[in-house]
């Protein structure tokens, strides 16, 4: 046999990170090894992960929050806080939504648009894991269509009253707050809602076949008596809570494919040493094929990704430059998973490798935080200067 | 109190390593180097130490200038700082010179204690923490699978092969630890932007006043004669049960030192 290269080795892509870059994918690589690689199919089995538990591990390291500057947050470049994103999915994509909603969304949020006291009360225990946030954007009736919402908060003196429903909620059973969004008179605005409150109800969500290993639930807020100090005072309009998908998209163009390079290690593993018709399946020219061809998409992925980093870490990042990532790389990681399952053959749908669990992830991935369709319809508009959303 | 780790960068056990044509030195420059795993043990029982008692932990390192990569990241863990000894000379140092130097170096530093790794996964010759000892005039307590720090009093539970020794010694003094004594954590993100800004003091043989004769190949006081690679490996050996097979295991186990 000769020399062997991984996916990754093949075209040198690590060559464009710097050291320091290197040695965080290093560390995030060796965590997940250690915390949540050994016990993943059994979180996914059964459905029960310990996220708090997980989340302090995770905080321990810097993970969440890291591309966020002050308030105990790391401070990392966007490529390094995707190179971290890639890591955490290659052990599971409900690990990484977990720092995704965490970092990029809750706490990107009050860091973006929160006031001072805000910050200062929650991102640093947040930046530990010691507190978890969500996001409540979507609701049971508007998902693609935030602009629908129902959820309203209205004035009762200088508190606000709070009602509605937000589903679809990542992070939900296990959060101590949540940054809600809701209708007022002057448009769409934010709040940071702590979930204790009375009023406040969270139902998990149950019977799920994909993101197993993340808790998630439903929010009903019934008349939630909030101070004037819980809304976000900067998030004026549907713009604030975009801006956040935006960020948690970026982590996505990179966490899928995370996905897709263990199924691909997995592959590749498998097929070189089972034996089929005499020799190892890696030997026949049509698993070569599929082999070479995923790579190929594995790399151009990465290299996408690679750009928008390197784009964000110069200010220069566009929403619908990270539409053209999160489109490609999520649809390229979902069709990498597939064809890998087709070469495990019968031990592709067990839950002894990982490759249908990823693939399985991978639905949820594809639809949350913008569907590929939504994906389309930004770059459509882009390219066309015509709007085909409604 | 003062720490001083010895860090030594290695060449990746897990990957091929050979030995250099021309003179039988360890060839780095076709290696993946690493820090030496055993380091990473001692690093974090420093760490440890300076964390619950307070105090400075400052690694030492003997190698040549690409060693700075592996000193950032052991850095990275959440040392203070470091000194780098590196010289055109030392290519080639038998553990004897390398003692010589490493003596010389503790010898400018304040240390109440000095750590290391057991060995290291290319020389394997254990020998560095009693040759220091003996250099500085102080105690060494090798081979530790727990220590413990109280006052100056160091107490160590050392790793035997039938069981452990409670030994004591009064610091300053040497320890070296085996990777039972702890789990080495992971550098944070904030440690691996930390060790960017710590300060790396590099020394040559003429800054510790040790003529460069004394030591590298120069001053081996042993030599490699000729090497060969490791026969590829073989089938191993089974052990048939043809009613004794439970015994014969356990004869091959112990032999093996397994059990």
């Amino acid at each position: 046999m000769t020399d062997r290269v991984t996916p990754q080795e093949l075209l040198a892509l690590d060559s464009l990170l710097t050291a320091e870059e290197a040695a965080f994918a290093d560390s995030v690589r060796r965590l997940v090894g250690d915390v949540v690689r050994p016990h993943v199919a059994q979180w996914y089995e059964t459905g029960v992960t310990p996220v708090r538990d997980l989340a302090r591990e995770l905080g321990k390291l810097g993970l969440l929050g890291a591309h966020l500057t002050g308030y105990g947050c790391a401070g990392v470049s966007a490529v390094a806080y995707g190179l971290s994103c890639l890591e955490l999915e290659a052990g599971d994509s409900g690990v990484r939504s977990l720092v995704s909603v965490q970092g990029s969304l809750a706490m990107y949020a009050i860091w973006k648009y929160g006031s001072e006291e805000q910050k200062q009360e929650w991102l640093p225990r947040m930046a530990a894991g010691e507190a978890i946030g969500c996001f409540g954007l979507t609701e049971p009736d508007h998902g693609s269509d935030p602009a629908g919402m129902t959820t309203r908060a209205v004035r009762d003196g200088d508190d606000w009253l709070l009602t509605g429903t937000k589903m679809w909620i990542t992070n939900a059973p296990v959060a101590e707050l949540a940054v809600v969004w809701a209708k007022v008179d002057q448009g769409v605005t934010g709040f940071v809602v702590p979930l204790d409150l009375p009023g406040v109800t969270v139902n998990e969500i149950h019977n799920k076949l994909s993101l197993r290993a993340s808790a998630t639930g439903e929010l009903v807020f019934d008349r939630v008596r909030l101070p004037a100090s819980a809304q976000l005072p900067e998030a004026r309009g549907l713009k604030a809570p975009l801006s956040c998908l935006t960020e948690a998209r970026y982590g996505i163009v990179w966490g899928a494919l995370g996905a897709a390079r263990d199924c691909l290690e997995t592959a590749i593993d498998y097929t070189t040493t089972r034996t089929q018709f005499g020799r190892p399946l890696a030997g026949f020219q049509l698993t070569q094929a599929k082999l070479a061809d995923l790579t190929l998409e594995y790399q151009k992925g990465w290299l996408l990704a690679h750009h928008l980093g390197r784009l964000a870490d110069s200010g220069q990042l566009k929403p619908e430059q990270v539409s053209v990532g999160k489109l490609n790389n999520v649809r390229e990681a979902i069709a990498i998973a597939r064809t890998c399952r087709t070469m495990l053959g019968a031990n592709g749908i067990s839950g002894e490798y990982p490759i249908m669990r990823h693939a399985n992830n991978l639905e949820s991935v594809l639809t949350y935080e913008g569907t590929s369709e939504v994906h389309q319809l930004v770059i459509g508009q882009k390219l066309t200067g015509l709007s085909a959303f409604a | 109190m003062k720490i001083v780790v010895l860090v030594k960068q290695v060449p990746d056990s897990g990957s091929e390593r050979s030995l250099r044509a021309d003179d039988g030195t360890v060839d780095r420059a076709s290696a993946s180097n690493v820090i030496n795993e055993m380091d990473e043990y001692a690093i974090e029982e420093a760490l440890k130490i300076a964390e619950a008692q307070g105090g400075e932990v400052t690694l030492l390192t003997m190698g040549p200038d690409a060693a700075t990569e592996s000193i950032r990241k052991a850095l990275s863990m959440g040392p203070d700082g470091a000194v780098h000894v590196t010289d055109d000379a030392l290519h080639g140092s038998c553990a004897l010179g390398t003692s010589k130097v490493l003596a010389a170096a503790l010898r400018t530093l304040e240390f109440d204690l000095v750590l290391c790794g057991a060995e290291s996964t290319d020389g394997r010759t254990q020998t560095m923490p009693h040759m220091l000892a003996e250099r500085l005039g102080v105690p060494a307590l090798t081979g530790a699978r727990k220590l413990t720090v109280e006052g100056s009093t160091l107490t160590v539970e050392r790793q035997t092969d039938e069981g452990y020794e409670v030994v004591q010694a009064t610091g300053p003094a040497i320890v070296s630890v085996w990777d039972t004594i702890n789990e080495p954590r992971y550098p944070s993100f904030k440690g691996i932007m930390a060790a960017k800004k710590k300060p790396i003091a590099t020394k040559s043989l003429a800054d510790l006043g040790v003529e460069a004769g004394e030591v590298g190949l120069a001053g081996a006081t042993s030599k490699v004669l000729s090497s060969a690679k490791r026969p590829a490996r073989s089938g191993g050996q089974k052990v048939e049960d043809s009613g004794n097979g439970g015994a014969d295991l356990v004869a091959y186990l112990s032999a093996e030192k397994f059990v």
